[in-house]
């Protein structure tokens, strides 16, 4: 008693309070994973089916909420403006489509993986196959993300080597990925996004507050200064942006197609990711299934509609703190994220000042797209308690959505390669031992790429996207809507879809046909290869129906199926 | 009416109601957000300039309510055909 107390009169500091409130969560999250263990592979794949609504929408919403959404996405909106946009919409507008789409026929159809609904709808094991490694693609090109941003919020706020943080980072998901399957990680993503969306939303009431009055940060960046100089928020940030030689904040700087096509393949993209589709085979009936993608949205949206004020909030504290301001004198944040590599001064034309312009041969100054939302909290001068939220916020949304991915992996190998294609008569208690075992093996795969992360995994994070726009959408969406539809005009389409999709990225994001990069000007009709997800998805489309033509229908039974599961009601509980 | 002339029907007045609210979605998000903005930009609601404010705010507050509205609809439409159950 007599040491808290002589911790509080001295403060405890930003480091202590970031071990107790990440010790706290850590052990919640543990405790959770011991009492929730799973104990069948229907556990292990679904939960066992019997998820309420609102605990799967809390779920989805903290599976689908990635160190990206959490970490990046207000820091690249900051510096992107009206641009960021194509992030915001394209992210949560994708939920509309697997309501509207998805989520009720899949329920109903009553599988454990997206592959699964493939191999079946499609009477082939070559689509199932042609299925698990686009999963496997997509899922592991994420996880790598999100190990890497468990590292960030260590190395930056426990002081602690970037590497030590992975590890530690990969024990905990280990630990309740292995043990409860999707069980485990179902209550653990309810209790991950009450601590993310706390993390998220209480510094950003604090710093609305502080520059514009107005506590609710959604309507405070379309205010009016707290200065009482009566001038908008975001016509004073317009101001500075062309001040500094940058396009105004409100405009952005993409041509309309290139955000027309990035955003629809964001969409797209999100309803196509298995991780996300895989959550609605948890709840029972499928209405169930249509009401926790509702839910999910909505508690996504509260963060989604709050980041674009962040990012504004942050972007104009940023400019007005370092802007030509002299360099001996930065506040001690700026010093500790120097430390770190994420941000970066050269004082080009020695006067000791920071010139911070949009002319790069005189800019001076470089930051780092992630460090917007981790640093805004000390760049505001809020109190340390709020700054080791958000480190423990941006710990639950990145292990949430790893461990969300891992389970996608494991179930892949382990329920679709090994039990549907190599060897169907495994047993039960060998499958759930096989599909422990590759979680196992994800986790450390997904550590290594976290230590050291290949230089293509920015580039690849949005390639994860364009995948799967370009083949589960398509091919989920006729398996649904098109009875007709049959095996060999899906799998020529999900082929032809995902390698169009891969060679543009290899062409034009990582230029490795060429010996420099490719410039904009010979990207096809303008359009980048973030948006070329939507390019290949029209393509796979296309081809599917064209080589549908020509070959068989599918057998009656396939067909009847299809009618079976445009009605709602019986829905059975998931089998293999 | 027969089960398969039932299903037929309950599923015309899916594809009726999933037509029309993504009609909305269209308009909201790539409407109002991107093809329209710059038109828009010229009206303010507050500091927002209306296009932007439908890229960065309005969209998303539209597709929240979108679902629910498919929510209800169809839990109507279930009972109407007797397949809630």
């Amino acid at each position: 008693m007599v040491m808290m107390h002589s911790l509080l009169a001295e403060g405890i500091g930003v480091q202590n309070w970031t071990y107790i409130l990440v010790g706290i969560t850590f052990t919640l999250y543990i405790g959770i994973a011991i009492w929730s263990r799973a104990g069948s592979t229907k556990e292990f794949y679904v939960a066992g089916g019997g998820v309420s609504p609102l605990a799967n929408g809390m779920a989805t919403a903290a599976d689908w909420m990635s160190a990206a959404s959490f970490i990046s996405m207000a820091g690249i909106i900051s510096f992107a403006g009206y641009d960021g946009a194509v992030y915001l919409m394209g992210w949560t507008g994708g939920y509309v489509l697997l309501a509207l789409l998805l989520a009720p026929y899949l329920r109903k159809f009553g599988k454990f993986t997206v592959p699964d609904f493939i191999g079946d709808r499609y009477y082939s094991n070559t689509a199932r196959f042609v299925g698990v490694i686009c999963a496997l693609l997509v899922s592991f090109t994420y996880v790598a993300g999100q190990m890497r941003g468990v590292g960030l919020v260590f190395s930056r706020f426990l002081e602690v080597d970037i590497n030590t943080g992975v590890i530690v980072g990969m024990l905990i998901v280990l630990f309740y990925a292995v043990l409860g399957g999707m069980k485990g990680i179902t209550y653990t993503q309810v209790a991950q996004y009450c601590v993310l969306i706390f993390a998220f939303m209480v510094p950003a009431i604090f710093i609305s507050i502080q520059m514009t009055g107005n506590p609710i940060p959604q309507l405070g960046f379309g205010s009016t200064l707290a200065d009482s100089s009566g001038t908008y928020l975001l016509d004073k940030l317009d101001g500075l942006s062309t001040d500094l030689g940058f396009a105004e904040y409100t405009e952005g700087s993409k041509s309309m197609v290139d955000v027309f096509a990035i955003t629809l393949a964001l969409m797209v993209g999100t309803a196509g990711l298995p991780h996300v589709i895989v959550r609605f085979f948890t709840v029972k009936r499928v209405k169930d299934a249509r009401k926790s993608a509702g839910i999910a949205l909505l508690l996504i949206v509260i963060l989604y509609t709050t980041a674009p004020a962040v990012a504004v909030f942050a972007r104009t504290n940023m400019i007005e703190t370092v802007s030509n301001k002299s360099y001996a004198e930065v506040p001690v944040w700026f010093k500790k994220w120097e430390t770190t590599g994420l941000i970066t001064f050269t004082d080009k034309n020695n006067d000791g000042h920071i010139q911070y312009v949009a002319d790069k041969s005189k800019n001076e100054l470089v930051v780092d797209n992630d460090i917007m939302v981790l640093a805004n909290p000390e760049i505001a001068n809020l109190p340390d308690w709020v700054i080791a939220l958000v480190a423990a916020g941006a710990l639950a949304a990145a292990l949430s959505t790893a461990a969300g991915l891992l389970l996608v992996i494991s179930a892949s190998v382990s329920h679709d390669l090994i039990k549907k294609i190599i060897n169907p008569n495994i047993s039960e208690k060998n499958e759930l031992a096989a599909a422990r075992l590759s979680a196992v093996v994800a986790v450390c795969v997904a550590g290594y790429f976290g230590i050291n992360p290949p230089g293509f995994v920015a580039a690849t994070v949005a390639l994860a996207f364009g995948l799967a726009a370009a083949s589960f959408f398509p091919a989920i969406i006729l398996g649904i809507f098109y009875k007709k539809m049959n095996k060999e005009g899906a799998i020529a389409g999900m082929v032809v879809g995902i390698t169009a999709m891969l060679l543009y990225m290899v062409k034009y994001r990582l230029g490795w046909f060429d010996d420099v990069l490719p410039d904009k000007s010979e990207w096809w009709f303008g359009i980048s290869p973030e948006g070329f997800g939507t390019i290949a998805m029209l393509l796979n489309f296309i081809v599917s129906i064209v080589i549908m033509r020509f070959t068989p229908d599918p057998p009656q039974e396939v067909q009847d199926i299809v009618e079976n599961i445009r009605i709602p009601s019986g829905a059975g509980d998931a089998t293999h | 009416m027969t089960d398969k002339e039932k299903a037929k029907a309950y599923w015309k007045e899916n594809i009726r109601y999933v037509l029309i609210l993504m009609f909305i979605w269209f308009i909201v998000s790539f409407g109002a957000g991107i093809l329209l903005k710059d038109a828009l930009n010229s009206f303010k609601i507050g500091g927002f300039k209306l296009g932007f404010w439908f890229a960065q705010q309005g969209s998303m507050y539209v597709f929240v309510v979108l679902i629910f509205v498919y929510v209800r609809l169809m839990n109507k439409l279930d009972k109407k055909y007797g397949y809630d159950a």
